[in-house]
């Protein structure tokens, strides 16, 4: 074949863009084909594929969706993680004249994965999640608002994940840092792929999570049940709620700023070049104006998580719960007018700074609010040393230092000398795994025996939370000192062997967290196994307050027999203060929406446009456009969308729960 | 625990916990259709914004003033403003229960929709035979991008149309139908809301 018809069959895409001649990249892809294959092997073997397929894949059920993002997120978080642990090794070896054993065209492209994946495909997907199997169960409703774009949603994050990952074995990942400030990822000074995939793989994901976003809104305004006004919905709906505003504000903003670089990138405008009236600050402004809601948006649900978990563990309602909403609410606006404390170095100037400044101080007021709340929940109550509580205190103690690192930065003076340091990496580190990531192990502790009927083992999750708590404050310590000495983030190597020390005692707490991690699958494989010591046929095996821990642990498919009419904001407490008496009888049909393949099929469709558009393989992503338009269409001629569970069915699972529980 | 010993003082028989009869929640779609639409209009802000910025960074190249033919673009807005009384004709037909009527009207919307992007996309032939394409300037790309972006969402709303025409006439004027005719409704009007900023913003302000 002639160049020109290679390049037309297969565009930028050759043989040499698979990285053969790279022995960690191979052995990784030997690592994950056999794990692969042994997964498909096992699913063929044990005929699950069906299985999957039917009761999962193209489940429009909430609480299934849930726990697929969060299955996604840990699948993601332990990529994200060996590219952590591979950059806390680098670092610690990488001294006197040895060059560690990445190169740094890599070591480039492991950090920005880290921090892309780490936030768009771990963080994000366990807070979707989280979200979508609570809120629901929550406010009492069977559904969320669009049971099929919620579906759609996690395909295409699912989507937008693939193609992240395909860049590790066919090219290569953006070298740029995990924003990908221009010039640097315009096409002159990142000619090759990694910016492409980059660019395709956020906004695939970014339809999914603004849709998810829209869909969650919607269903907390207009689905919540009877007699629940908007102050009467337990505080971690709340939170999703503001959390969900905030998507809905700010991903359409990525959504811009990423198309205007694709159009740098593709056709050759000049939003952000530096010749013919471009403005690479341009772009920093605006990807920051997403960038700083995005750090909230992580940060609320989870601030919601603690709240349920102070108030449950400690058997008592949380203290103020009016100041508890209003802070929410504020942080929620206040988080869009701060984005310019990512760059006071830009130069705007005085005025500006001490503006943006004084704003970012400001949010730590109804932060502060929160923690207060917190301990004064605790104060006076029958706390119960729980896992899902170890993690919320492991939060409290960690996130205020995180905090207060976080109001040194955003005194512009200081900023001057501790911008792009280590200091900055450990501050956001300490905040985002100190609050969400802890917030979402505490989470996962609290609601896994509601998912799915039985607790997690306690022994393995309690290695996991010490393992975790005592690994952070080995791995980041360390970098509040470098950076206070003035090392600045994103190096492969090092010229100052004093500095050597930090980093090993950094690569030593991130083999603890290591630890942690790997405590946390034995914690699930363990309680998998053990199911049945561990099974809990109450539904609230928690003593809970809120209306999920009323119904039966997994939910049945509608959630509840009977739609609740509520009239506290801890309805399930105060239903069991006030003699409630589960009914037995008298069950009408329910009306569910139906499953469908739609979600998947463009989701899978998406994967194919995202690699063809990254590789240049244009008839490829022509097709693949034209199929995906194609399906949505067809999908839009199915009017035949929902059914009605009969009352006997209804009468058969409510009559099984009856059996289980103990008679009254 | 203070507002939970309150409650238990009253009797426990005067509460439901629960309804036996089934619960309808109030129809979602069109909040969600307007909090998409909103976001919508948040990538229409940023496209703006960024119009502002670099709406004078031209490079040495033609600035407003030599590029826009304010006529043709009247004639533009025009065909876009019809589109959109047009529309709520078919809508006040639909109400009537005319399914005839309400699909011409459709065709008549369809028809003015499909001029707009016609002149739109003759405008822009004829700028980049001048040598003025998205490439030329940061002005220029700023420009294509914005009005860009709004001409590929008329287009997704013509193909919208097109599919509910088809159907509207196969199916009647059902209660999903009708929900669709609605949401297509307001993003129309939205396209046009967008569409007068667009004119007034760009055209008109970069002429006068």
């Amino acid at each position: 074949m002639t160049a020109d018809s290679t390049s037309l069959l297969f565009g930028k895409l050759t043989l040499e863009a698979i990285p053969y001649h790279e022995p960690i990249l191979v052995a990784t892809f030997i690592g994950v084909a056999i794990g692969g294959l042994a997964v498909l092997g096992a699913l063929t073997y044990f005929r699950l594929w069906g299985y999957l397929w039917t009761e999962w894949f193209t489940s429009i059920d909430h609480k299934k969706i849930g726990i697929m993002y969060i299955v996604f997120a840990i699948i993601m978080l332990l990529r994200g993680f060996a590219d952590a642990l591979m950059m806390r090794f680098q670092q610690a070896i990488a001294f006197n004249g040895h060059e560690g054993y990445f190169p740094p065209h890599h070591y480039d492209q492991i950090f920005t994965a880290h921090g892309v994946i780490m936030i768009f495909f771990v963080a994000m997907p366990f807070v979707t999640g989280l979200m979508n199997f609570v809120v629901p169960l929550q406010i009492g409703a069977r559904d969320v608002s669009f049971p099929f774009l919620n579906n759609f949603s996690f395909w295409m994050t699912v989507a937008g994940g693939i193609i992240v990952m395909i860049s590790l074995f066919v090219g290569e990942f953006a070298k740029t840092g995990w924003l990908a400030y221009p010039p640097l990822s315009d096409i002159t000074y990142s000619p090759d792929v990694g910016v492409d995939y980059y660019i395709w793989g956020l906004q695939i994901a970014g339809i999914g999570t603004l849709l998810s976003g829209v869909n969650l809104i919607a269903t907390i305004l207009k689905m919540r049940a009877p007699g629940m006004s908007m102050m009467k919905m337990p505080v971690f709906t709340w939170t999703a709620f503001c959390t969900n505003v905030l998507i809905v504000a700010a991903f359409p903003v990525l959504t811009a700023v990423l198309a205007l670089l694709t159009l740098d990138r593709y056709v050759g405008t000049h939003f952000f070049t530096n010749t013919d009236g471009g403005s690479a600050m341009l772009y920093v402004n605006l990807i920051w104006i997403w960038g700083h809601p995005e750090v909230y948006i992580l940060v609320l649900p989870v601030f919601g998580i603690f709240s349920e978990v102070v108030s449950t563990f400690s058997a008592k309602r949380l203290f103020g719960y009016t100041s508890m909403v209003y802070a929410t609410v504020v942080i929620t606006i206040l988080s869009y007018i701060v984005w310019l404390h990512h760059f006071f170095t830009m130069g705007s100037g005085a005025s500006v700074n001490s503006f943006f400044g004084i704003t970012t101080m400001i949010i730590s007021i109804p932060t502060g609010a929160k923690m207060f709340n917190w301990l004064f929940t605790m104060y006076h109550g029958r706390i119960k040393y729980e896992v899902p509580m170890l993690w919320t205190i492991g939060f409290m103690v960690t996130f205020v230092i995180g905090g207060m690192t976080g109001v040194l930065l955003a005194v512009p003076p200081a900023d001057f000398v501790l911008h792009n340091s280590l200091f900055l990496i450990a501050h956001f580190h300490n905040v985002i795994i100190g609050g969400v990531v802890f917030g979402v192990f505490a989470g996962i502790n609290f609601w896994f025996p509601k998912a799915f009927g039985f607790r997690l083992n306690a022994f393995w999750g309690k290695m996991s939370f010490w393992f975790w708590f005592i690994g952070f404050y080995f791995a980041f310590m360390p970098l509040y000192v470098l950076g206070l000495m003035g090392v600045t983030r994103r190096m492969s190597q090092f010229e100052d062997p004093s500095l050597q020390i930090w980093f090993v005692i950094a690569a030593f707490g991130a083999f603890l967290i290591l630890l942690g991690i790997g405590s946390f699958i034995i914690q699930i494989a363990y309680s998998i196994w053990k199911r049945d010591e561990l099974r809990d046929e109450t539904g609230d095996p928690w003593n809970g307050r809120t209306l999920e821990w009323s119904t039966s642990s997994p939910p049945p498919a509608y959630n509840f027999a009977f739609t609740p009419v509520v009239h506290e904001v801890d309805q399930w407490w105060f239903m069991k203060q006030n003699g409630y008496k589960r009914p037995l009888s008298g069950f009408i049909p329910i009306h569910m929406p139906k499953n469908t393949g739609t979600g998947a099929i463009i989701g899978g469709l998406s994967v194919v446009f995202g690699f063809a558009m990254v590789w240049h393989i244009w008839w490829l992503a022509i097709a693949s456009f034209v199929a995906i338009v194609a399906v949505t269409i067809v999908h839009t001629f199915n009017y035949n969308r929902d059914f009605y569970i009969p009352a006997e069915e209804v009468n058969a699972v409510e009559a099984r729960r009856t059996q289980m529980l103990p008679a009254e | 625990m203070s507002a939970n010993t309150t409650h238990n003082a009253q009797p426990a028989e005067g509460l439901t916990f629960y309804m036996r009869e089934e619960h309808h929640p109030e129809q979602s779609t069109m909040i969600g259709f307007w909090i998409y639409l909103m976001s919508d209009c948040l990538i229409f802000a940023i496209l703006f914004a960024t119009y502002a910025v670099l709406g004078h960074s031209f490079a040495g190249g033609p600035d407003a003033k030599e590029l826009f033919d304010l006529k043709l673009v009247a004639i533009n807005t025009a065909m876009l403003l019809f589109s959109s009384i047009t529309y709520g004709f078919a809508m006040l037909e639909m109400e009537k229960g005319n399914k005839g009527l309400m699909i011409s009207w459709m065709m008549v919307t369809f028809f003015f929709g499909a001029c707009f992007l016609g002149i739109e996309l003759y405008e822009f032939h004829h700028l980049i035979g001048e040598g003025a394409g998205p490439g030329r300037s940061a002005f220029l790309s700023a420009f294509f991008t914005l009005v860009g972006t709004h001409g590929i969402h008329v287009t997704c709303g013509l193909v919208w149309m097109a599919v509910l025409m088809v159907q509207m006439n196969k199916f009647g004027i059902t209660a999903a139908n009708k929900r669709r005719m609605t949401t297509l409704s307001m993003f129309w009007h939205f396209l046009d809301v967008i569409w007068i900023g667009v004119f007034s913003f760009v055209y008109l302000m970069g002429v006068l």
